[in-house]
């Protein structure tokens, strides 16, 4: 198990009830736009979950909030402070994992002790050592012969040991082992023992998202189309099937907050966002039979709000 | 009063239709109906659930928090959570009602089986001997 972290944390400077906060944040690279004015808050203390296909402005994204990439328009704030002119000690407090874990082939795991320490105030030694331990990593091992998993472990390693308040994590569970995936969730379960810390993690594995994420957010070809409590997002997205007595109608009525429509030979399931008492009654009056509730998995809720068709942003409200 | 850590075990399923605190709620009835949870035994801490089941502390407070506000659990300041005793839900016709149903089923049940009422009230008492149970309280005698 990874130790305790940051029992003895300093006081930390400001106890704003958002740490991360995008307005307007827009990216184009040449006439492509990557990221189209995303607008969201990241209320301290969440597990942020910001879900999206490869390419649909994830990295991009991140990139701009940390102050690594200028937006084209727009802008957003980390720890309080504008992304274009973060300070270094507020640069400290944020654990950031890029995408993909590249590492130094030729340096050795224990020497990445040394190199990273010198950038940052804070370094906690034992957690960057129980940490790789925990991934089963040597510290005498070049870096060049690590798994995949095991470089995963070192990235995290090194964002541990700064003793960070908020993690930025860029996709980290991509392409690793079910061991390693296990022990990434199991640190970061751990973070947020305490209150006071915020993860914020791109991701499209959907099971972690439902293990660990309070809040979600939906990134779609460059646009969001949610971004609301994970609870809140449960309650409002529901599936009905309706029945009828031959093949359902091609056209449909207009169905206020329609994500999804599938028919079978003689159903027609739908994923509706807020549903209300009229959808029913619509329902019925193009022949449906009889319209159930059916439950329906995060997962297929999520997925319905990915995909080219449909009006699809309903969940926009921060926080 | 039990107060061993209760033995039984959540498990939990992602991907499905029902959200990880329902399935918690829901195994933790079950496991009290059943007689798996006992009055008064503890509840593993929300910490070592959250760990356990790999999700996040919150889905598991939500889920407590509901079972206490049902009265399932019981909230103890600071020693964590406890099976509560289970509280009469059936009014005292209705228990009637249910232990003549269950007397009438037995009793004909042992006839069958060619038992005098002798034998069959030495049976029953025997029974209850091992059950160990607690005096009624005050009221119920008859």
């Amino acid at each position: 198990m990874i130790r305790p972290i940051g029992l003895e944390d300093g006081p930390s400077t400001g106890d704003l009830p958002v740490v991360i906060q995008a307005r307007g944040l827009t990216r184009y690279f040449g006439s492509r736009c990557a990221v189209d004015s995303l607008s969201f808050d990241v209320p301290r203390g969440s597990v942020f979950a910001f879900i999206g296909r490869n390419g649909a402005g994830k990295t991009t994204t991140i990139r701009m909030i940390l102050g690594l990439l200028e937006p084209t328009r727009g802008s957003s704030t980390i720890l309080g402070y504008d992304s274009a002119a973060l300070p270094a000690k507020a640069r400290a407090r944020i654990g950031y994992m890029a995408e993909g874990h590249p590492v130094y082939a030729w340096m050795r795991v224990g020497q990445y002790a040394g190199f990273q320490r010198g950038f940052y105030e804070k370094w906690n030694q034992p957690i960057f050592e129980s940490v790789i331990d925990y991934f089963a990593v040597s510290p005498r091992t070049k870096a060049g012969h690590l798994s995949h998993g095991q470089r995963a472990g070192l990235h995290l390693a090194m964002t541990l040991a700064i003793e960070p308040e908020l993690l930025m994590l860029d996709d980290p569970a991509t392409g690793l082992d079910p061991s390693a995936r296990r022990s990434l969730l199991e640190a970061m379960i751990h973070f947020t023992r305490n209150r006071e810390r915020t993860i914020f993690f791109s991701t499209h594995l959907l099971d972690d998202v439902e293990r660990v994420a309070d809040h979600v957010a939906v990134l779609d070809y460059s646009v969001l189309r949610v971004c609301c409590s994970a609870d809140t997002f449960r309650e409002r997205v529901r599936r009905l099937v309706a029945r009828f007595p031959g093949e359902p109608p091609r056209k449909l009525p207009a169905i206020p907050g329609l994500l999804r429509a599938t028919r079978t030979e003689n159903e027609l399931s739908l994923v509706v966002a807020n549903l209300n008492s009229r959808t029913e009654r619509d329902l019925q009056s193009i022949g449906a039979l009889d319209v159930d509730e059916q439950p329906i998995s995060l997962e297929d809720a999520l997925i319905a709000h990915v995909g080219r068709q449909g009006d699809k942003s309903f969940f926009l409200n921060p926080a | 009063m039990v107060n061993q850590v209760a033995s039984f075990h959540l498990n939990i399923t992602t991907g499905s239709g029902t959200p990880i605190y329902r399935q918690i709620v829901e195994q933790v009835r079950l496991a009290v109906a059943t007689g798996d949870l006992l009055p008064g035994q503890a509840m593993p801490s929300v910490r070592s659930e959250s760990d356990r089941l790999l999700v996040n502390v919150n889905t598991v407070v939500k889920a407590y928090a509901e079972l206490v506000r049902d009265g399932v659990l019981e909230s103890h300041h600071g020693k964590g959570f406890f099976v509560a005793e289970k509280r009469q839900v059936y009014s005292k016709a209705e228990r009637m009602r249910r232990l003549q149903l269950a007397v009438e089923s037995f009793v004909h049940e042992a006839v069958f089986l060619d038992f005098n009422p002798d034998q069959i009230r030495k049976a029953v008492n025997e029974k209850l001997a091992a059950l160990d149970l607690e005096p009624q309280p005050a009221g119920e005698k008859s």
